[in-house]
């Protein structure tokens, strides 16, 4: 019996040695390239192109993110995407509460029918809507236009079909509570059930405000000219364009916008995964 | 749900309501309250999803039946039906034909990794033997929150025949490294590795959750069966499992399908167009003005995710 234990208690050891050893290999290959991504932006274009390659910069330089912030608009290009991105989520987190809420609380005609349209437009792939969209945006006037990158955005149906999920576990007690205390339908949803929702606020704020900011082709084709770029347009242009191989500009625009969401999300994690185990969605 | 609130709604307001006045009229004024209520918190919603969502999906079906271009745009009588000529043609489209391969092969080699490389993930983490378990978890997480283009930058750095780590890594041990994404070959097997180490991470947190909700008792019983870890994954957890599985699947068969941002930062579809998705290819037919036969590819594009659905459901739903 005592040299079982001892034999498992060895296996044991040596499975978790092999794990070990394979995990840190796995999250070397994951997180590495960042932390090369992040190193490199710091070397001048001379040492990024140096082989064998130097792992730890041997002239430290901030020169290439001076360019970017000089010479490029990268500053601009920062706060369309920050203002974008706070919009659209301010936008899905009223507007998708709003209708969550009645979707699960209140009784009206179309009700069925409406859960169902959002339920298939999760369904449908962003080409389908891409040209209509388009067209839609551009009839009315809105190409180049912080509108024209915002307002199809606004709300979407994964939005409204978390939400109303989560508010379906909000007991009604409370809600017909308020009721008899007199207080108006609003009143209700903005004193009684919206400070109930925090967490799946939480989580909805988090996933738009990161699809909005990590956002590419709309606004690749919304924002035709330079003042309206987001951050990662102005980047994939550069990359594509003549400067394709600059790699310590095109670096340290990377760094720049991952920084702001790899912060976001150290910070929120936790709500962050825990969301996204209990929703599936990302 | 409809009986219950019959039965409770009329006691509230029968204080206030006064005796000559007829049920029904109270009913049917509740009633409209309701629907006014209901529509006042959907509107907004409602209202923007029409206009910007459901709209373009029907505008998209009845454009791919026409000759739309961007030229007809300020003259709309310039477009012309055309039936199904948009769709004809697609399949006579060798650029078309060769990004369904190509996206088809993306789809069919990079979930399988991306569902194995996640399982693995989770299963290790899962497994009671480790520590540090959130700095693994965030670690792997992190390429599912930053930006494709910046993924793309890095990548494309990494994997550049001079000067990338990858193929310096490779010298080290005597190997000369090919040019990745500049051969044929390489191109889309270097983006399947890509987006299965960028997705991975996402797959795992949710096959975490799921094996998490596995009873502890079954491997209890398994255990003192004599069942050993292979055993007892074979046996208790991927049988367990399968719907969080099957569910991974489809997402990442959903995602994949839609392969875009990759080829577009990384190699513009090529070389020699051995990148080129369904979804570049849909991108490229819009830039060129084709909105028409755009729309057709799209909605090519919708069945086939459709279809892909139905049959992952078919295929690892139908013991349950």
């Amino acid at each position: 019996m005592v040299a079982k234990d001892t034999a498992l208690r060895t296996r044991d050891r040596v499975a978790r040695t092999v794990l070990y050893v394979v995990l840190v290999l796995g999250l070397l290959a994951v997180a590495g390239p960042f932390v090369w991504m992040a190193l490199s932006s710091l070397k001048p274009e001379r040492e990024i192109r140096q082989v064998p390659p130097t792992w730890w910069p041997e002239t430290v330089t901030l020169d290439n993110f001076r360019e970017l912030f000089s010479r490029l608009d990268f500053p601009l290009y920062f706060f369309n995407s920050a203002l974008v991105a706070v919009l659209v989520t301010v936008g899905n987190l009223l507007f998708c509460s709003l209708v969550g809420y009645a979707l699960a609380k209140l009784r009206y005609p179309g009700k069925r029918a409406l859960f169902l349209a959002v339920l298939g437009m999760l369904m449908v792939p962003g080409m389908v809507t891409f040209v209509p969209q388009f067209v839609l945006v551009s009839n009315m006037g809105l190409t180049n236009t912080y509108a024209g990158l915002i307002l199809p955005f606004l709300v979407g149906p994964f939005g409204v079909f978390l939400m109303r999920q989560f508010l379906q576990s909000i007991p009604d007690d409370l809600i017909e509570a308020a009721r008899v205390d007199g207080a108006g339908e609003f009143r209700i949803f903005w004193r009684v059930v919206l400070p109930l929702c925090r967490p799946a606020l939480a989580t909805l704020g988090i996933l738009t405000f990161l699809s909005s900011w990590n956002n590419f082709l709309w606004p690749l084709v919304v924002a035709t000219t330079e003042d309206k770029y987001t951050l990662p347009v102005a980047l994939a242009l550069y990359s594509v364009g003549q400067n394709r191989t600059d790699y310590g500009l095109l670096l340290s625009g990377a760094v720049v916008v991952v920084l702001p969401v790899l912060i976001v999300f150290l910070l929120l994690q936790r709500h962050f995964l825990r969301g996204i185990a209990t929703t599936g969605i990302k | 749900m409809t009986g219950a609130s019959a039965a409770t709604a009329p006691a509230r307001p029968a204080g206030a309501t006064s005796p000559d006045r007829p049920a029904g009229s109270v009913r049917r004024r509740q009633r409209l309250r309701r629907a006014l209520t209901g529509w006042a918190f959907s509107a907004p919603f409602t209202v923007l999803f029409l206009v910007f969502m459901a709209l373009p999906v029907v505008a998209s079906l009845a454009m791919s039946f026409t000759d739309l271009r961007s030229t007809d745009l300020r003259n709309p009588l310039a477009v012309n039906a055309v039936g199904i000529d948009n769709y004809t043609r697609l399949f006579s489209d060798d650029l078309f034909l060769r990004s369904s391969v190509n996206t088809l092969v993306f789809v069919v080699v990079g979930v399988p990794l991306t569902m194995v490389l996640a399982l693995a993930a989770a299963t290790a983490l899962n497994s009671g033997l480790v520590r540090f378990r959130a700095l693994f978890r965030v670690g792997f997480y992190l390429p599912v929150v930053t930006s494709i283009v910046a993924i793309a930058v890095v990548w494309r750095f990494l994997l550049d025949p001079e000067i990338g780590l990858v193929n310096n890594l490779l010298r080290l041990v005597g190997i000369a490294g090919p040019s990745w994404l500049f051969d044929t070959r390489l191109a889309l097997p270097s983006l399947i590795v890509m987006a299965a180490w960028r997705n991975f991470g996402f797959l795992m947190v949710i096959f975490l959750a799921g094996l998490q909700a596995v009873p502890a008792d079954l491997y209890e019983a398994a255990r003192l069966d004599g069942a050993t870890r292979w055993q007892q994954f074979r046996n208790v957890t991927l049988p367990m499992l399968r719907p969080t599985l099957l569910f991974g699947g489809v997402i990442t068969g959903i995602g994949y399908l839609q392969l875009f941002e990759e080829p577009f930062v990384m190699t513009q579809g090529g070389p020699l167009s051995s990148t080129l998705s369904v979804s570049f290819h849909i991108y490229n037919q819009f830039g060129f003005g084709n909105y028409g036969y755009a729309a057709a590819a799209s909605y090519v594009l919708f069945v086939a995710i459709v279809a892909l659905s139905v049959v992952q459901f078919r295929l690892l739903g139908e013991r349950n």
